[in-house]
């Protein structure tokens, strides 16, 4: 596949996203810089984690007005997939590809630390090479990544099956000692109805090597290099498996 | 505006500093000149009283690449890569402002090694505070790692590892002292030596704005008294987040296609535009002229004063060839960042400033350099401490519940989990972190190697009040131990040498002494002082704190698979004590927070001893038979065992049954803090080979135990469930600092 990966000014993992998808899975990527206007000839478009313009206003809030954000927008618009990881996860939803927002963490701190998150459908672009109920070990680092939405959107995210991965203890139970910034409904990953855009606040691009956070990270990857290239629809997919009910 | 040596006596000099500029120049100084030879001759700038002990130190070995005297020093480590480290503090302003103190602490340490063409891996930091129940602890220690967290968080260095220390002689002067070590090629080291006349000087990053006058080199140049919370305007504001692009450009132009262009470079730090000026003329033999008319500034005003001592953030002075001015520029546009022409490299030797067309700087280079003021302060011993350093053991009474003695210690302040602290920085940005902090030195991997690079911050003031030249061996000491039991050769040394004030012939006495056991140390463990900083002035209204001088120490890991955590493993593991247990409870935690005293002397120290144990633990972790292995260090031998049963983010806890052998107290058997110990564990069948490394190196090994169940179990005295253990050293920080005052 042919993966690009954008450099926004303040952007921290992009260089780490890089390195996971080339040298560990072999696959082409390419540098996208904020200025640049086209994104063409990519399979998936990666917005990493950092702070994006100091992310001293909402975070994410400038980020999205970057040119290449209008880019990124059609590219999505056309079934392209984009995968926006911590702060890639925080722009999608200012610029409105993703439902819900991103607020200050329960605890108000910035907060580094391994969490679990609970696979809820494993009918995705972004984990088909997880099995639904499965746990991942992955790390976050975020400041602001409580995950909010209106009762209606988290409704109708529960009905779509957009809700993709949740926080829960490494046994796969919802517990408020597991979520660690106060997301709604544990929320870690949503994604949008047409299935094409993810966003998490976990960072599996730091979990793809066993000396360096462990390997669990790798299957969001490969997931999407499984989904194969071209354009992902699963809004019209069958619904085959059931919508785990909420915490 | 006429000066006199009125105006310079308000400047921190001295009058017959004064008389010195005015015998240099020949007639009196202008009040831009008055500011530079203040800021160059401060003590923070200048080193006037402490550079004469510090020619003492070994600065040299075959992996020195570039020892003290550029922005930060660099060590070969193979496969030719070189790491580029250094200590900085930046107490005064942590003290007065904690949040921006300890933000721009951080992004002046991470500029010192950039600035040299290295990418920054890993920051570490060495806290200390008053102690927790005093009213101000709570709130300097949330600004402080707030700080700490927001600049490296943003910046995109990870925090690995550090220290946190309270004492009640820090009440006053809290220490932030902030590490950070890059990676370069080793024929890649930019160095800041302005050569080539008629070169262009260039100045790059933000602003020159108002803040932090005066700032780190005067704040940092004199004590406190009631007046210093009126000096909270002349801290620095940091922005991360321009420096993370002044990084990224900066690299951008040191890589191999643009370097060319580049000639040298350097950090505006303390004193800003005048030292970084100064000292790139200084190292090149060259002098330069400024025209201060094209400093870029933030806001219309703004005196050539000010622009001279402006301690404004993320600024670089380079100079580049002639000819090479577009394509510097070309590379800041990019990353949205100024960059002006505002100067030439001359043959004359002086600086030389203009402004709006009139001269107002033109001294020679050399009085503010090579030349300034070194001072031979007198040292004298501290009378009266022999009396309160006694202790009787039989004066102590023994606890009667070892079980409670152990949960308190674990719940102490200085013994108790930093989770709360760590949490808040990202330890995994940059995608090398091989150790998190929590173990003993944190592992980061060499990026496109095999190797991995260990570090460790520490210092035992407690032990140095009582005996500086011990306490300084002491660190030196727990620093290479705890590389060792990372799997790490220690291959050199930085250091931060925190004091009161150099006038006082006490404290300078507690200077030298240091310094000589900090040499001594050095020189046995074959480590090179290659950086580092000294903050004298750490006193308010007349006290001063401990002597304090941090150790951040570096090690190589050949193969970074071979690393080793401080957690066991699995059980039936063999626990193993090397090293011996000696009757000693002097000037340790268990003396200070059971028996509320702080006396006794300090442990017997060996460093040939101490060498050999560290070569037997590298040894063992090298040929792959460590399971796990710790530094026994405050609280001694229970405190180290319960932290090597404690579950760590990545091992589930697990117990162990220990029996050890005495035939002395046993509370000091568990709660001395004897030095040269390490407790390691090993699958049964790498015993025998552990006990041939150890008797090669005549280290005395025990098999004190096996790891098993859930529970500690040492002796008869000591039995509590692991996650009883776990939960009062997890929970305590947070609960104390939440419990104090503070805002």
């Amino acid at each position: 596949m042919r993966w690009g990966v954008i450099t926004f000014p303040g952007s921290n993992d992009d260089a780490q996203t890089a390195y996971v998808l080339e040298r560990l899975l072999g696959e082409t990527v390419v540098r996208l810089w904020h200025k640049d206007a086209s994104v063409d000839g990519l399979d998936c478009i990666v917005l990493p984690g950092g702070f994006s313009y100091g992310d001293y206003l909402r975070c994410g809030a400038v980020a999205r007005f970057s040119p290449i954000m209008l880019a990124v927008e059609r590219f999505a618009r056309e079934g392209g997939i984009v995968l926006g990881i911590c702060n890639g996860f925080q722009i999608l939803c200012e610029a409105g590809l993703l439902p819900g927002a991103l607020i200050r963490n329960r605890e108000l701190d910035f907060l580094c630390r391994r969490v679990h998150v609970r696979v809820e459908d494993a009918d995705t672009a972004f984990t088909n090479r997880c099995r639904r109920g499965d746990v991942l070990d992955l790390p976050v680092k975020h400041g602001e990544g409580c995950y909010v939405a209106d009762e209606a959107t988290l409704r109708s995210l529960e009905a779509g099956r957009q809700i993709v991965l949740r926080y829960t203890d490494a046994e796969g139970r919802v517990t408020p000692e597991a979520n660690p910034n106060g997301s709604l409904g544990a929320i870690a990953g949503v994604r949008n109805a047409r299935g094409n855009v993810f966003g998490l606040m976990p960072h599996p691009e730091h979990a793809c090597e066993w000396l360096v956070g462990g390997e669990d990270g790798r299957k969001i990857f490969l997931s999407v290099i499984a989904s194969g290239s071209g354009v992902v629809d699963v809004s019209a997919a069958p619904t085959s498996s059931k919508v785990l009910s909420g915490p | 505006m006429r000066v006199t040596v009125e105006t310079a006596l308000a400047h921190g000099l001295t009058a017959q500093e004064y008389e010195r500029i005015e015998s240099t120049l020949g007639r009196a100084p202008t009040i831009e000149e008055l500011g530079v030879f203040s800021v160059m001759w401060s003590e923070h700038c200048s080193y006037k009283s402490s550079r004469a002990y510090l020619r003492g130190l070994p600065t040299t070995g075959p992996r020195v690449l570039q020892g003290p005297g550029e922005n930060a020093g660099a060590l070969d480590v193979g496969d030719g890569f070189a790491v580029v480290f250094k200590i900085e503090s930046h107490n005064h302003p942590s003290f007065v402002e904690p949040f921006q103190g300890a933000a721009t602490g951080v992004g002046g340490i991470l500029r010192d090694i950039f600035t040299m063409g290295a990418r920054p891996i890993a920051n570490l930091n060495s806290l200390r505070f008053g102690s927790i129940d005093h009213p101000r602890t709570a709130f300097l220690v949330r600004g402080v790692v707030a700080g700490i967290g927001h600049y490296g968080n943003c910046i995109g260095v990870p925090t690995v590892g550090g220290e946190v220390a309270f004492d009640p002689g820090y009440d006053h002067n809290i220490l932030v002292n902030a590490f950070t070590l890059g990676v370069v090629r080793a024929d890649r080291i930019f160095r800041a030596r302005a050569t080539g006349v008629g070169n262009p000087v260039m100045y790059v990053g933000s602003r020159t704005g108002r803040d932090g006058i005066h700032g780190a080199s005067l704040l940092a140049s004199a004590e406190f008294d009631a007046e210093s919370e009126r000096k909270r305007p002349t801290v620095q504001v940091g922005d991360p987040f321009t420096e993370k692009l002044l990084l990224e450009a900066c690299l951008e132009l040191m890589a191999p296609e643009m370097s060319h262009h580049l000639v040298a470079i350097q950090d505006m730090g303390a004193a800003g535009l005048t030292s970084s000026s100064t000292e790139m003329a200084s190292r090149g033999g060259t002098g330069i002229d400024l025209d201060l008319s094209c400093v870029p500034l933030r806001e219309a005003g703004v005196t050539p004063y000010e622009i001279l001592l402006s301690e404004s953030q993320e600024r670089m002075l380079l100079v580049v060839h002639r000819g090479s001015e577009d394509a510097v520029k070309a590379v800041f546009d990019k990353w949205d960042l100024e960059a002006a022409v505002i100067g030439r490299v001359t043959d004359t030797r002086r600086l030389r400033c203009t402004f709006e067309g009139r001269v107002v700087v033109d001294v020679p280079i050399a009085p503010l350099t090579d030349e300034a003021p070194v001072y031979e302060r007198p040292a004298a011993e501290p009378q009266g401490g022999e009396e309160s350093a006694k202790l009787k053991l039989t004066d102590l009474a023994e606890p009667a519940d070892y079980n409670q003695t152990l949960l308190r210690l674990l719940e102490s302040p200085n013994l108790c989990s930093r989770e709360w602290v760590y949490r808040q920085y990202d330890s995994y940005v940059g995608g090398g972190t091989v150790v998190r902090p929590g173990s003993d030195a944190a592992v980061v991997r060499l990026p496109g190697s095999d190797k991995a690079i260990a570090m460790t911050v520490d210092c035992n003031s407690r032990l140095c009040l009582v005996d500086p030249y011990v306490g300084a061996v002491s660190a030196v000491a727990e620093a290479a131990r705890n590389l060792a039991a990372s799997g790490a050769e220690p291959i050199g040394v930085t250091n931060c040498l925190n004091f009161g004030s150099p006038e006082k012939p006490e404290v300078m006495w507690q200077f030298q002494q240091a310094v000589a056991g900090l040499r001594d140390a050095c020189l046995a463990f074959g480590t090179p002082v290659i950086s580092g900083n000294v903050s004298f002035y750490n006193e308010t209204e007349g006290r001063s704190i401990p002597p304090t001088p941090v150790i951040g120490m570096v090690g190589l890991l050949e193969d970074a698979s071979r690393h080793v955590t401080q957690w066991f493993k699995s059980e039936g593991d063999a626990v193993v004590l090397l090293g011996r247990n000696r009757e000693e409870l002097g000037s340790s935690e268990y003396l200070a927070v059971i028996h509320h005293q702080v006396r006794g002397g300090v442990p017997w120290i060996d460093l040939e001893t101490e060498r050999r144990l560290i070569r037997t633990v590298v040894e063992a972790a090298r040929e792959g038979l460590l399971r796990s292995a710790h530094d026994v260090a405050e609280g001694g031998l229970a405190v180290a065992l319960a932290e090597c049963c404690i579950a760590s983010e990545t091992t589930a806890p697990l117990g162990a049954r220990i029996e050890l052998e005495g035939g002395f107290r046993p509370d000091a058997l568990l709660f001395g803090e004897s030095q040269a110990r390490m407790i390691v564990s090993v699958r049964r069948r790498h015993l025998t080979r552990l006990r041939e490394i150890a008797r090669r190196e005549e280290v005395p090994i025990a098999v004190i135990g096996e790891v098993r169940g859930q529970r500690l179990e040492i002796g008869d005295f000591v039995g509590i469930d692991v996650a009883t253990l776990g939960e009062a050293w997890r929970t305590a920080l947070a609960g104390m600092l939440a419990g104090s005052g503070g805002s």
